[in-house]
């Protein structure tokens, strides 16, 4: 057969996708359940880093079932729905009206330090989606720990969110007011430093503005949507 | 060429070491520069990117030198892509399966294996024109080269600008100026143009110790 010919070129192009085709549809089949696992483990690490607790990925499993007693998925109005919160997807539920969003808690029992509610938040930063989650304390407004991640904020400047020094400072702050407010959490550039109450803003990553300010706006919509839940448990 | 020629002659030697030296395809052919500057800023990601890089290279001129008398001429860089993209989502699909923070650090970056021209330059170069076995063995070769380059670069970049190797602190904790001592990191080698300097640096000292590859 002419090799340089229209039907070789076909047929040689044809016989090549379909194989390549298959030998991926193979792997990507096999390999499905071990990357599963690890997006888990991953979720379940971080849940468990919103307590300050840091744990290596072989013994994720074993602590999260210890530290999270309770988990369950309440509606905008503060009441238990069904669902099961570890599989809720925060991005599909974005996309619905609020009234109908599903919204994860986690409750945690730290022994002395009490029970502790964990609350999932994401939005968007400058180049891509961050998440993060939130441990509150029993009186519904103190933050306990956070952890925040991102998939592509820049090295060095947006994804500092990431490190334990931004992180830190969200231990002690309060997202409601002395009068009952919701108030959020308020990401402070240095030259918005005097008009924040230091009860309840951090401050915010210099040259990382947009994904500073990309976080404060997460916090500010996610949470306000456990506003009746917080309400309830005080 | 003959069969029997053993698979460590001379010949088939230097097709794997000459890659870590005189033609390396970072440092000579200045190929491949792009990830070299990205996944540097630690030595862990800078190996598993070179490992990453010598399975795709070698396999992919190893398929390549065995199909290349059936390729279809006009359509060969498209075979060579298929071949290579194909290896790349494998071996990203098994980084995430086995070693998962790891790949996360390198995210897109597996992906971009793709489009390294170290590859396509060895297939195009080598692999069409050579047996298996020392196409395998060159594809070796230059991912070692490329990944030793790597490997360099990130064990600057993470001691002077983390105080660490491979995670773990090797700058005593009091020399640091926040416990009263002297030193302090330099957050520069964390940023990708420091890399690009750094290889420079390197490719400064390979060409001052070896003559032959300063051009006019």
């Amino acid at each position: 057969m002419d090799k340089n010919g229209n039907a070789y070129t076909f047929i040689y192009a044809s016989v090549m996708v379909v194989l390549v085709a298959a030998v991926l549809s193979f792997a990507a089949m096999k390999l499905k359940a071990p990357q599963q696992e690890n997006v888990k483990i991953e979720k379940q690490q971080s849940i468990l880093k919103s307590l300050n607790i840091e744990v290596s990925a072989d013994k994720a499993e074993q602590v999260y079932k210890k530290t999270i007693t309770d988990s369950y998925v309440v509606n905008t109005k503060g009441d238990q729905i069904k669902g099961d919160a570890f599989t809720v997807n925060l991005k599909e539920e974005h996309a619905k009206p609020a009234d109908e969003q599903k919204l994860p808690v986690y409750v945690a029992d730290l022994g002395d330090q009490g029970k502790k509610y964990i609350i999932p938040v994401r939005g968007t930063g400058l180049w891509g989606p961050i998440w993060g989650y939130l441990a509150f304390d029993s009186d519904g407004s103190t933050i306990f720990g956070a952890t925040f991640d991102d998939e592509g904020e820049t090295p060095g400047l947006g994804a500092q969110i990431a490190t334990e020094g931004f992180q830190k400072q969200f231990a002690g702050k309060s997202i409601f007011n002395s009068e009952g407010k919701f108030v959020s959490i308020f990401v402070a550039k240095s030259s918005e430093k005097g008009k924040a109450n230091p009860k309840h803003s951090v401050d915010a990553i210099s040259g990382g503005t947009i994904t500073s300010k990309g976080l404060q706006k997460m916090l500010q919509v996610d949470l306000s949507k456990y506003t009746e839940f917080f309400k309830k448990i005080r | 060429m003959s069969d029997k020629e053993p698979l460590f002659s001379k010949k088939n030697l230097r097709l794997l070491t000459d890659p870590l030296n005189s033609k390396n395809p970072i440092t000579v052919q200045v190929l491949g520069i792009c990830s070299a500057l990205a996944v540097t800023a630690q030595l862990k990601p800078a190996v598993v990117m070179s490992l990453a890089v010598i399975v795709v290279t070698a396999f992919s001129n190893l398929i390549i030198s065995m199909l290349r008398n059936t390729i279809p001429n006009r359509i060969r860089i498209i075979v060579q892509l298929v071949v290579i993209a194909a290896l790349v989502i494998l071996v990203d699909q098994i980084l995430k399966a086995y070693v998962y923070d790891v790949s996360k650090q390198l995210s897109v970056f597996v992906g971009l294996i793709i489009t390294n021209c170290i590859i396509m330059g060895r297939l195009e170069a080598f692999a069409l024109g050579n047996k298996p076995i020392p196409a395998f063995l060159d594809g070796i070769g230059n991912g070692a080269g490329y990944g030793l380059i790597l490997v360099i670069v990130a064990f600057f970049r993470e001691l002077l600008g983390s105080g660490t190797l491979w995670g773990y602190h090797v700058i005593p904790a009091s020399w640091y100026i926040d416990n009263g001592g002297w030193y302090s990191n330099n957050g520069m080698m964390i940023l990708p143009p420091m890399a690009l300097v750094t290889v420079g640096v390197i490719i400064w000292v390979q060409r001052a110790k070896n003559r032959e590859l300063i051009e006019d």
